[in-house]
């Protein structure tokens, strides 16, 4: 059997193994924590990216787990999809690993570093194997690990607030664990397989059951408090505000693999004709996004603190994921899975920034922001950028998803959503132009003696902000991956 | 749509009790201040969950799925070892999210002195 065959499972299992190697080195070299990760998420990357190309020339990917053929077996499908967000996520999280060489020194205590690590590589693991897997129960094993690393990392610090952040987050991410696991065990009553492409087959006979209804119910809103989804998202801020400023790099993937948990509940369990046209589902989805993007926005505007604003920005941006799958054509899924890797990059920078300025002075109050940008050039540069393309203002790739997503709720019949995204565009504008325009403009209160972040910290920043222009302008490079994700998605 | 009937709601008592237990969960979840207490509704969620998934695996007079051998082999009834299965992977989760949440609880102890999360908020 060749290689190539088996790299499905191997693009899984190298962070899942370096995870468990990690304590032992934080044991008995310390210093070594950082570089090893990097290799092994370096090394995911590179595998991601050949799995990608394999998948594009030769088409979706099956692999059985020991061999056994579905359904009996577990089967992982990396479709276009799966290949897609396995390089996104290894691409953000490799980004993550060299930003925390020197960033997370200053945050946690040398014996928390090694356990840093591995619940890093084990909730990259777990994200990539969450898109790739092709069973139902799967999914949600690979949840639950993804579940339990992001707990623990967001309270990793181990003060006060971010322990009943962590706690809060864990409860509430709990209950939806077992909304899901309620639902797939609804499923399987039904149709009596977990494989997901055979239970799409059995479905349709019994969609007029209560069993699947509900079914379908609880899976939805026990992924949508995954995803963060408005009046779910209560988790969100705090987790995010009290935890360090990698975390929420790492969240935002966390939260975007909830989202592609729903698309695959819609589009590859249910079929995309039952969820848009018998029940409604898909028109639900996007009414709720709509009124999240709205909401969560007017409650950035209202913060002060630099990380509960951008984590506020976080649950409106994943709806508009949300918004583009809810809208149900072709060009609406097309643009929400841009935004998952467009959000990813951008905030990813934001978070970046906001770090190094945390890192070098403290300062987390907006307010407080007067004079940096001509002490820190180079971030403060990489904010503005990524905050434009926050906003959407061509050429960063910002615009190119929301424009996505508002012509195809223009061509949908639906101009309504398309007038939410202008307005949430101009929601956006207030609160990130307000930071701008006091690092530039505002004068500090007192002069403080600072220069730019180190250069581990600098480099992923700068990269971040470079894709923030060349997803922009080569929006083409994704969207050849992401045209025919859609069509498989919808079956055209 | 079925008619609910007297007789279908006894005949399907252990889903009913699944569905009770859910929700006294979620009540505790919601109502009581305490967060070992919070925990234990959690525990109560996921535990009816779990035998939600044995129940329906389960028939009656049937035995453990072992080939039988001899005269009687034909006409024994094996139950479905697929959910228990699951729910073995399904109790370890729900463990380590306990175990979790345990040590979360012990250092939130030692920070703020109390366990009742009203107190708590008074005192961040």
């Amino acid at each position: 059997m060749r290689l190539s065959s088996h790299l499905p499972i191997i693009v899984i299992l190298i962070p899942w193994i370096t995870a468990y190697i990690m304590p032992i080195i934080g044991y008995k070299w310390k210093k070594w924590c950082n570089s090893f990760a990097v290799v092994a998420l370096a090394l995911s990357f590179i595998i991601s990216l050949i799995l990608a190309r394999f998948v594009l020339v030769n088409g979706p990917m099956h692999y059985y787990m020991a061999g056994f053929m579905p359904p009996w077996g577990i089967e992982l499908v990396v479709d276009y999809l799966g290949a897609y967000m396995c390089v996104v996520i290894s691409f953000i999280t490799l980004l993550v690993a060299l930003y925390s060489k020197e960033y997370i020194t200053k945050e946690l205590s040398e014996q928390r570093r090694p356990q840093y690590y591995t619940l890093l590589l084990l909730l990259t693991g777990s994200m990539m194997g969450a898109s790739v897997t092709g069973d139902l129960f799967n999914l949600f094993v690979c949840f639950e690990i993804l579940s339990i690393s992001s707990y623990a990392l967001m309270s990793i610090t181990g003060e006060g607030k971010a322990l009943l952040a962590g706690y809060k987050y864990l409860l509430i991410g709990a209950i939806a664990s077992s909304f899901v696991l309620l639902g797939i065990g609804h499923l399987y009553i039904s149709t009596g397989t977990l494989n997901m492409a055979d239970m799409f087959v059995r479905l349709p006979p019994l969609y007029s059951s209560w069993t699947v209804l509900a079914a379908l119910a609880l899976l939805i809103v026990g992924f949508s408090i995954k995803t963060a989804l408005f009046p779910l998202h209560v988790w969100l801020p705090d987790a995010y505000t009290n935890a360090p400023c990698s975390v929420p790099v790492l969240s935002t993937l966390v939260i975007k693999v909830g989202a592609v948990a729903i698309i695959r509940l819609l589009f590859n369990i249910f079929q995309p004709s039952f969820v848009i046209n018998t029940i409604p589902m898909t028109a639900a989805l996007s009414y709720m996004a709509a009124i999240a993007i709205i909401v969560a926005s007017l409650f950035a505007i209202s913060q002060t603190d630099i990380k509960r604003m951008l984590a506020y920005s976080s649950v409106c941006h994943v709806a508009y994921v949300i918004l583009g799958i809810g809208i149900g054509t072709e060009l609406g899924l097309t643009g929400g899975m841009l935004h998952i890797l467009n959000h990813a990059v951008t905030k990813g920078c934001l978070f970046f920034c906001a770090g190094a300025i945390i890192y070098k002075t403290g300062i987390r109050n907006i307010r407080e922001f007067g004079g940096l940008g001509r002490k820190m050039p180079v971030t403060m540069g990489a904010f503005t950028l990524a905050a434009l393309s926050m906003v959407g203002l061509p050429p960063t790739n910002g615009f190119m998803s929301k424009f996505y997503i508002a012509l195809a709720a223009m061509t949908a019949g639906r101009p309504e959503l398309a007038i939410v995204i202008l307005l949430s565009s101009l929601l956006n504008a207030i609160y990130f132009i307000r930071v701008i325009n006091i690092t530039y403009f505002g004068i500090p209160e007192e002069e403080i003696d600072i220069d730019e972040a180190p250069p581990t910290m600098l480099y992923p920043i700068i990269m971040l902000a470079a894709c923030c222009l060349i997803l922009g302008f080569g929006a083409e490079l994704p969207l050849t991956i992401l045209r025919p994700a859609a069509q498989a998605l919808l079956g055209v | 749509m079925i008619p609910i009937e007297f007789e279908f709601l006894l005949r399907h008592y252990n889903y009913w009790t699944s569905v009770v237990l859910v929700m006294i969960g979620l009540y505790t979840m919601i109502v009581k201040k305490n967060l070992i207490k919070k925990l234990m509704g959690l525990n109560l969620v996921e535990t009816a969950t779990f035998l939600f998934y044995i129940s329906m695996g389960d028939i009656e007079g049937g035995v453990a799925p072992i080939v039988a051998h001899g005269e009687h082999a034909t006409d024994v009834v094996y139950i479905n070892p697929l959910p228990s299965v699951l729910i073995l992977t399904a109790i370890v989760v729900a463990l380590s999210t306990t175990a979790l949440a345990l040590a979360l609880v012990i250092k939130i102890y030692e920070k703020y002195g109390t366990l009742n999360s009203e107190r708590i908020l008074e005192l961040m």
